[in-house]
Formats: structure tokens, sequence, C-alpha cells
């Protein structure tokens, strides 16, 4: 390892780096700007400068970046020198010069990178006295807030946007001194990515909306580490909570699954818990069909009434945690407990389970994707269903960039000079779906089939790929592509609903495995925790269908909407043959009216939670505030419903702790989920883990109207956490713990590196979570019968499913911002075939009972009809269904959603 | 970018075959169409005077380009306009020779005798005056353009026949 020394010290370092991040490393102070530990170097903000000197007679050294200087072999330089120092404050004053003095009121102020970096720098007076310009801003959009005045021109939102996440409607404007970050024209940031631009700027140009509108300052947020409830990839979540309200979500970094970045689904996909209609009381339905509010006494009285000695089911679900979910599974016994998934889902998840352990691939983590430098994906537009791995993917192609880099010795971080020499080269990616994907951009091929023949496209490119001659291109090119590579991997998931092509995407992997490479396979999940769940009942699953026959006298119904699985005449139908109906949730989902006992569980920010992501990773979330009212999280709720049963087997458990270790029995996999975060009695340095910054403003005269008397604090019996800002916040406290980042002088969430012993590494206290699946052993699946062919039919369209990022799953679409990025369902279809039925783009056109405005979609297969899965008006559609369109003749397009705060923006 | 051309309104602005036939001569030559950006701004350009937002739409999409790339190409060159223009653009030089040489007057002169300040055009739509850094004659500084003609050591007595009959003029 290179010795390079320092302000006069010497220092063993990683070769390879560059001197910025090494000085980081070694714990030293030194500002930037454009450097981003995730896009490299460029050297433009000029703000990391240092003095290098050639050897040790050179006296009077030069200026150079260290963002752009690689680590050499007795190096010597000077970071705290005057001549360094002098030069980095001038960068400062002069970026200063235009930067308004709005601190007090900018969303970014108190976790500014340009505010420390300015009190880093030494500079305090500025001599300038001309004018600042002024910009005008733009409508970004219901979910970012743009203030133009205050860009500092680091380049960072262009490079992340564009070059990182491979988004095209932001760019540099103009030139010299007045450029300018915006979009051609005023209008939503289509990035799904857009979001995480609040992150990456140093100041306060892209704020979080709903943050700008609801504020508070970070030192004045309660936050705990949590997991992302949008989908199947468990990106770690930081909730930043005050009064009761969650402000805003912010990326918590892991360097296996989301690293700095999370998709807008994720971060602001949270809000429901304030925006939708909550359950604040447990209540009961009266014989006028009315609910009534009950006391904790009555709640008490009603759940005996109601439960004791009677026969019980349960329906789980994949968005609570597996504690809750477990509980239930024991309190009603497994043969009557339903994951929460109609039988399909239920076993296209256990064969994706059974592939994923059964496989010679390996599971890939999101670090473990990137490295691909080769890609399949099967099925799945991934930035819909999975945005974080279509991120990765992104990622992944420019493998082959870094290759060539490599041959010329131009180090990884050299950002400009790699995108430079690479231009359009890039690692192979194939994308084959049922139209196009937001990856075709940067894909090598592209292969739009229906569901059945993606299935048939996957056994032949196996078969290939096993040595059987092929005369399609198709199958040649990506079986040629994926065995020139070292480290294929091949991505599919359920949202074809295609068991065949599960076998297919698992067929590809092995082969490859089979031909020396080492291969990865990977399945996306639809829900958090869809594959805990799939854990759960991967011995035992009742079917709706035999819960309707079990002869129980009690449903008791987990955070599960029924209504977005089974139409209301299947749920009619259950309800008849059960007669009380027990329905626990934070929602007031439609489910609800169907219970004659309705128990407001807490929300995702009000509990304890485990959830099993897609790599099958089990990770903590933790409450990061008290539920308040008579919200109680689920599983507390599971316990009193035991007590009330006298299930002598539950009523012991007393803590969140207790109850994976006590239920799991012998079943080591599920026991590992206890792998995932401390328990509640771990201590750092003899303390608990603090979740407020210690500058918290604990007094505050909200309440004061109601009480002058500081409220207690709560306690937190079930973790090591504690709703304080007092206890020890060290920066090696394990990264489950890791409640918010902050180091003295970095307030911003550039403070990360800090807890990271390499930059881009893991965190000093591990990646958090525990892999699951790598202990599992499953029986291997009898393999699908392979489908026919596709053909069209006269009269009839297939039906394909289409997810959106935004409205397709069933939380994200409560949340106001998220709403109106959803908008309507359409309908898709071929042009020749949207011509034969006579209809035109933005026509009405009826199937099954529901009307859908068209879109004509030259990338849909013909005869085949693409429509929006999850939204409320096509939730009776199902994949793979055939049916008859027509035109809908006295439709009218329904009103859009509208823009909640135009006017605040401008 | 798929979606950026299929977001486009249906009725959007096409550009005329005259353009699109220039532009497609342009193409010709390149290894792809968003190579020919700057010269396609020129072309729409030299029809129109200047770069509308809807022009600028139709040729990103004609450029299998997305909008905001084109953007920032436009507003990086200050002689693309992307704002109505005069039938001739005024430019009068203001960097260091020609500021040493009496820019200020020449600028003056022609605001007393157009009655517009730098960025607006006359009310009859004939000129626009803008400021522009150097012009590539120093040496016969000050200097001054009027649409095509380029005029050199201007003086402020000159200005009214300059804008009246291009008196002068050199070869641009």
């Amino acid at each position: 390892m290179p010795v390079i020394r320092v302000d006069g010290q010497d220092y063993e370092v990683e070769a390879g780096g560059n001197l910025l991040e090494t000085c980081l490393e070694l714990g030293m102070d030194l500002p930037y700007f454009c450097w981003h530990p995730a896009m490299g170097s460029i050297g433009a903000c000029r703000q990391c400068a240092v003095v290098q000197y050639q050897n040790e007679e050179d006296t009077r050294g030069r200026i150079v970046m260290a963002c752009m200087t690689p680590v050499t072999e007795g190096a010597i330089i000077d970071l705290t020198g005057d001549r360094a120092a002098a030069f980095r404050r001038t960068v400062v004053e002069s970026l200063m010069v235009d930067h308004p003095h709005d601190c007090p009121v900018c969303a970014e102020g108190g976790e500014c990178h340009l505010q420390d970096m300015t009190v880093m720098t030494g500079h305090r007076d500025r001599h300038y006295r001309g004018t600042k310009k002024t910009y005008r801003n733009q409508y970004l959009g219901p979910l970012i807030h743009h203030e133009m005045n205050r860009c500092i021109t680091c380049y960072r939102c262009t490079r992340f946007y564009r070059d990182y996440a491979g988004g095209t409607d932001l760019a540099a404007l103009a030139a010299h001194d007045h450029v300018y970050f915006g979009r051609h024209r005023e209008g939503t940031l289509e990035s799904p990515f857009a979001g995480d631009l609040v992150e990456v700027c140093p100041t306060g140009v892209f704020t979080d909306k709903s943050l700008v509108h609801d504020y508070t300052r970070k030192w004045d947020l309660q936050s705990a580490p949590s997991v992302c409830t949008g989908c199947g990839v468990g990106c770690n979540t930081l909730p930043g909570e005050r009064y009761g309200r969650l402000k805003r979500i912010h990326n918590r970094y892991n360097d296996e699954v989301n690293g700095y970045f999370l998709c807008d689904r994720g971060r602001f996909g949270g809000n429901h818990v304030n925006d939708a209609p909550r359950i604040d009381y447990p209540a009961r339905r009266e014989a006028d069909g009315r609910f009534r509010a009950l006391d904790q006494a009555a709640c008490q009285a009603q759940l005996a009434d109601c439960i004791a000695g009677k026969r019980l089911a349960g329906i789980g679900s994949p968005r609570a945690g597996l504690e809750a979910n477990l509980l239930l599974q024991r309190l009603v016994g497994a043969e009557r407990f339903n994951s929460g998934m109609d039988d399909g889902e239920h076993k296209l998840l256990q064969r994706s389970l059974s592939h994923l352990v059964n496989s010679a691939a390996r599971n890939p983590s999101h670090r473990d994707i990137e490295s691909a430098d080769a890609v399949l994906v099967l099925g799945e537009d991934l930035t819909q269903v999975a945005a974080r791995t279509a991120l990765a993917l992104r990622q992944s192609v420019r493998n082959e960039a870094y290759r060539l880099a490599a041959e010329l010795k131009l180090a990884p971080w050299q950002d400009a000079a790699i995108r430079n020499l690479a231009q359009d080269r890039r690692s192979p990616l194939h994308i084959v779906s049922a139209g196009s994907t937001d990856l075709d951009d940067v894909a090598a091929g592209h292969y739009r089939l229906v569901a059945d023949d993606q299935a048939r496209l996957a056994a032949q490119i196996a078969a290939a790929i096993d040595g059987e001659p092929s005369g399609d291109a198709a199958v040649l090119r990506i079986r040629d592509d994926l065995l020139a590579a070292q480290r294929p991997l091949v991505i599919s998931g359920a949202s074809a609903g295609s068991a065949a092509l599960l076998d297919g995407a698992a067929a590809i992997a092995n082969a490859l495995a089979r031909a020396g490479r080492e291969a990865m396979l990977s399945f996306t999940t639809p829900e958090c925790n869809s594959l805990g769940q799939a854990l759960l009942c991967r011995d035992s699953h009742a079917s709706f269908e035999s819960l309707e026959a079990s002869g129980a006298e009690v449903l008791i119904i987990l955070e599960n909407d029924l209504l977005r699985r089974l139409s209301p005449e299947r749920v009619e139908a259950l309800r008849e043959r059960i007669p009380i109906w027990i329905g626990i949730d934070s929602l007031e989902t439609g489910t609800l009216a169907y219970c004659d006992l309705v128990l407001p569980a807490a929300a995702f920010t009000e509990t304890e939670a485990s959830f099993v992501s897609q790599e099958g990773r089990a990770q903590r979330a933790f409450p990061v505030h008290p539920p308040a009212e008579a919200r109680r999280p689920g599983w507390q709720w599971l316990l009193a419903l035991a007590r009330a049963a006298g299930n002598t087997a539950l009523v012991a458990l007393e803590h969140f702790d207790d109850i994976v270790p006590t239920l799991a029995g012998e079943d080591p996999v599920l026991q590992g989920v206890m792998r995932a975060a401390p328990d509640h009695q771990f201590r750092s340095r003899g303390l608990k883990i603090p979740r407020q910054p210690h500058r918290y403003s604990g007094r505050t005269a909200m309440a004061a109207d109601v009480s002058v008397h500081e409220p207690r604090l709560s306690e937190d019996r079930d973790s090591a956490l504690a709703y304080s800002m007092e206890g020890s916040a060290a920066a090696d406290r394990p990264a489950a713990l890791l409640s918010y980042v902050w180091s003295p002088g970095w307030n911003s969430n550039q403070s990360l590196h800090k807890f990271q012993a390499d930059i881009g590494g893991a965190l000093r206290g591990d990646s958090g979570g525990a892999r699951l699946l790598d202990e599992l052993t499953m029986p291997a699946v009898a393999e699908a019968p392979r489908p026919e062919a596709f053909r069209r039919r006269d009269g009839q369209w297939l039906l394909q499913g289409r997810h959106h990022l935004f409205g397709s799953d069933e939380l994200s679409r409560l949340s106001a911002g998220p709403a109106e990025r959803a908008g309507r369902a359409h309908l898709y279809l071929h042009p020749n075939d949207a011509q034969s039925l006579g209809l035109a783009e933005g026509d009405g056109v009826t199937l099954e009972g529901c009307a859908l405005e068209l879109r004509i979609d030259a990338s849909q297969v013909p005869g085949s009809a693409g429509y929006a899965v999850g939204y409320p008006e096509t939730l009776a559609l199902r994949s793979g269904q055939w049916v008859p369109l027509s035109v809908a003749s006295d439709w009218q397009r329904p009103p859009q959603v509208i823009g909640s705060d135009r006017e605040a923006a401008s | 970018m798929s979606e950026q051309l299929h977001s486009l309104p249906a009725e959007t602005l096409t550009l005329s075959d005259a353009e699109l036939a220039e532009i497609d001569a342009e193409i010709a030559h390149a290894p792809y169409r968003a190579a020919v950006a700057i010269d396609a701004l020129k072309i729409v350009q030299a029809h129109r005077r200047w770069v509308s937002d809807d022009c600028l739409e139709a040729l990103a999409a004609y450029l299998e380009m997305p909008p905001a790339e084109l953007e920032g190409i436009a507003t990086f060159y200050n002689l693309i306009f992307r704002q109505p223009v005069g039938e001739k653009v005024i430019l009068v030089c203001n960097s260091v020779s020609c500021w040493i040489k009496g820019c200020e007057g020449i600028r003056a002169a022609v605001t007393e005798h157009l009655g517009i300040e730098p960025g607006q055009t006359t009310s009859d739509g004939r000129f626009t005056l803008l400021p522009i850094t150097c012009l590539g004659a120093c040496d016969r500084a000050p200097v001054m353009m009027v649409g095509d003609n380029k005029f050199e050591d201007v003086t402020v007595e000159r200005i009214p026949a300059i804008l009246e009959q291009d008196e002068g003029a050199t070869p641009g």
C-alpha cells in the first residue's frame, strides 16, 4: 500500500483512489462540492484544492484538485496550510457572490452542504457589494421544489439525473454566469429518481416539496431506521417526524441494498400516513351499520366477546411485518392462515423461492447487480416494479466503460474521462417484455412478446446455452452476450404472472452456471414483505377458497385490503361463510367496511417490524414515533387477541423481540430474522441510542393551548432506540440502529463518510440486515408446462398488465404528490389494432365493465392490450385474460387530478 | 426518450419542407442525427429569425434527442435567439479593445437613433440591439454588426448612415 504524506505526517493508504476520498477516509475535513462517492470526480467546483509537492526539495509545490489527483507512492501534500486554505476560501467566496442570504427560510438550512463547507473554509466576511442575480424558478411537479437562486453550479444535479439515472428532461441551460438547471419548459420532472436531487444538490435548489410546505429543520426531526414499504426491494430509509407527522423520508445508506439513492415512490409514497384517512380508535359496527368507537375497557370486552372459544381463521399481509404475520399464523393455526395473497401469487412466489434456493446461480444484492457484465430481464418493466433495481442495472451497463478505462489505466472515479471514452459502448442488457420499458435507452436489444412467448423464448435461450442449435437470431444474440460475460445476470419476477417464465429464467441462470460463469439470478417481489410471507407459508397456505370451507367462526384480517385481491363478489361470499370479521389496519380500506370490529394499527412509522426483501434479506424497521391516540402496532393487537382467546402459548410474549425466537421454533430461516438488528437489550457504551439529534428543541409551544406542561417522554421498551436526544450516537453503532447521520462540522447527509470505513463501502457498524435464503433448503418444483405460442384471436385481445411506479401499488397513490403523478389508468393498443377498432388516442374503450382512456403505443404486441395494473378502475382485470374491446360511446375523459400547489411554486 | 416523444402534444408545430431539406442535407454527413443540432438550429433561425419553444421541440423530435438537451445547446450559444428579434440584429461589441475605443458611445448613439436599449426591438420590428463580446476585428475597434454586415472603425457620426443604408460595410 502506498504511503502519502499529508501535512507532514505519513499515512499508509489504499492504492487506486484519489486524494480527496483518501483524505476523507483518513478522517480529515477537506471541503468539496461536485465529487460524489457514487458518481466520481469531474473537478468542476475547485473546492478540494490542496498543495502538492514534487519531492522533499520542492518548497513551492502547486495547487491541485484532490478529487482529480490519484494517490501515488510518496505523494506529499499540504491540506491545512495557508495557501491551500486561502484558495479554498476564495472559491467559496466567489460561489457566494450570487448565493442569496436566505438560509433562515431555506428548507436546506441546518443540513446544507454549502453551509458546512462555507464554515469549514473559514469564509465569513463577504466583500462583494454588487447585486445578486435573480432567476425565475420552474414548476417541477408535485414532488420537487425549485429555487435556482441558490445554485452554485456544481453540476451534481445533471450528473445524477442524466448520467447516473438516465433522465432526459433536466439540463444545464445557458452559459457563463447565468447557467440554469431546469427543464426546457415548466413541468413535472419525469425521472423516477428526481427526488434524489434533494439529497444530491449540495444546497437548496431542489428541495422536497412536501417538506417545504410542512417544514421542520433536520435538527428538530425525530428519526429512526426504517425500511421502505413501497415494493419488494427493501431500500433503507430514514423517515423524519415532528408533532406526530411524517415530514420527510431520506435515504438511509446500505451499501448492499440502496446505496445513496431511493426512488420517488419510496421517498414520497410514505406520506399516506399524513394524507390518507386513518383509523384512530377501535370501533364496533352497530346494528345500524355505523361504527361506534370503543374505549379500552369496552374494546377488551368486545375482543373477548368476539373470539373466546371460537374457531379462528386469519388473513395476513405482505405489507405487514413478519412478526405480526407470524403471531396471527400461530394464533389461528397454519391450516387456517392465508398469507394475504391469492393462491396464484402465492404459488409464483414459492416457485421463485425454490428456484433461488436450488439454483447454482447467486442470488445477488444490488452491489452484485451493479457488477454484472451482461443482463437479461425477463417480463419486467423494472423501473416501475423495482425502481432501485433498474437504477442498479443502469450502472451495470457501464461495466464495459470501466473495462475500457482499465485498459488505459484510467481510475474508475475519473467520471468525465470514462464517459467520454466509452460514449455509447455499454455492457449488454437485453429486455424481454410486453411493451416498452424505461431501460430501453440503454438496452442492447429489446424483444416485445406477450408473457407466454417470453417464457418460450426463455426456454430456447436456456437450451441454446446448453448447446442446442437454434435458428432464432434473438436467441443466438442473447446467448452469445450472456456467454461472453463473466458475471451474467438474469432478472425476472411475478409481474407477468407466468410460472413458465420463472422456470425459464432459472434454467438460463443454471445453464450459465454450468458453463462456468459466475451467474446471478434475481426475482422481484411485489410488496415489502412478500418474500417473508412466502417463507412463513412455505409449508402451509390456506387459499381464500379453503378459508370459505374452513368452518371458521371468526376471521382476523391483518393490514390487508381484500378488495385489491378479490372481486367484491368473492369478498361477499367469504363474508357469508365466516360470521365475525375483525379488521386490523392503519388505513381506512374498503375491507374494513365488511368488518364487525375494527382495530387501529400503527402505520409503518409507528411500529417495529421485519420485512424480507426480494433478495431474501430480513431488515428491521423501527418506529419513528409512538403511535398517537388508540393506535397500536399490529403485533400488539394480535397479543391482545391472543389474551382474549386465552391462547396460553402466546400470552407469555412480552416484547417484540420475543415473538420470533418463541414462535419460529426450529425453523432456522425464520430464526435468522433476529439477526436483522440488535434486540431491545442492546446498548452502545451502556446507553440507548437516541432518535433525536443533540440539538433537538424539546421545548415547544405547539401544545400550549392544551397544556403548558412538558409532555412526558415516551418510553421504548421494545428496541434499543430511545425517544430522546440523550444516549450514545457513536459512529460505530450498528447500521441497523443508525437513527440519523451527523458529525461535527458535517450537518448535511454528506457526513455519511464519517460512518463508513471505506468511502462507498460498508458502514462501520456493518451493512445491516440478514440474508435468509442462504440457509434455506426447499424441494425443487416441477417444471411448469410450456405454454402455447401466442396467436391473436378475432375480436378478442389478450390483456397484459403494465406497472406504474406511481399508482400500481396500494400505498403510493394514497399520498397527495404521488397520486397526482399516478393520474388515471390507460389502455394501450398497437396502432394497427386501434385503427381496426376505429379508435384514436384519447378515446374511451370499454372492457370487462370498465372504461379506460386509450393510449396508442407502437410497442404493444399486436393482438394484445396493455392496461395499468393496480388502479382502482382496473382491479377487476387480470393479465393473460382474453377480452373483447368496444368503443365507449358516451365516454368523457375523466378530470385530471389537480396539482396541489402549483401556485405555491410560482 | 421515447416517452418524451410520446408526450408531445398531438398538434405540434412542424418544420417547413425547406428547413427539413436543409437539415437532412446536414444529417447525411453526420454519424447520428443529434450531431447536427447546432447546424439545424442555425437553419431554423435562418428561416424564422429565431427559435421558438415549439420549433425547438419539433426539431428535437426530428433529431431524436430530448428537448432539454437541445435547449441546453440552443441557450449555450448567444447567437441562437430564443426570443423574437427584429429583421436585423445589431451587435455592438463591448469587449476590451472596443471598450477602450469608445463602444459605450456607439451603443448610446444606436439607442438614441432607434430609441431602443440593449435587448429591445424597435416598434416597427426592423432592429434588435444586442451587446456582444468580440467580433474578431479588434484591430479595427470599435466594431459592430448590423444583420450580416460588419462595420469597423465605427464613429458616432456614422451610426445613422450605417443603420439606414448599410454604409461602409465590410464583408463579415
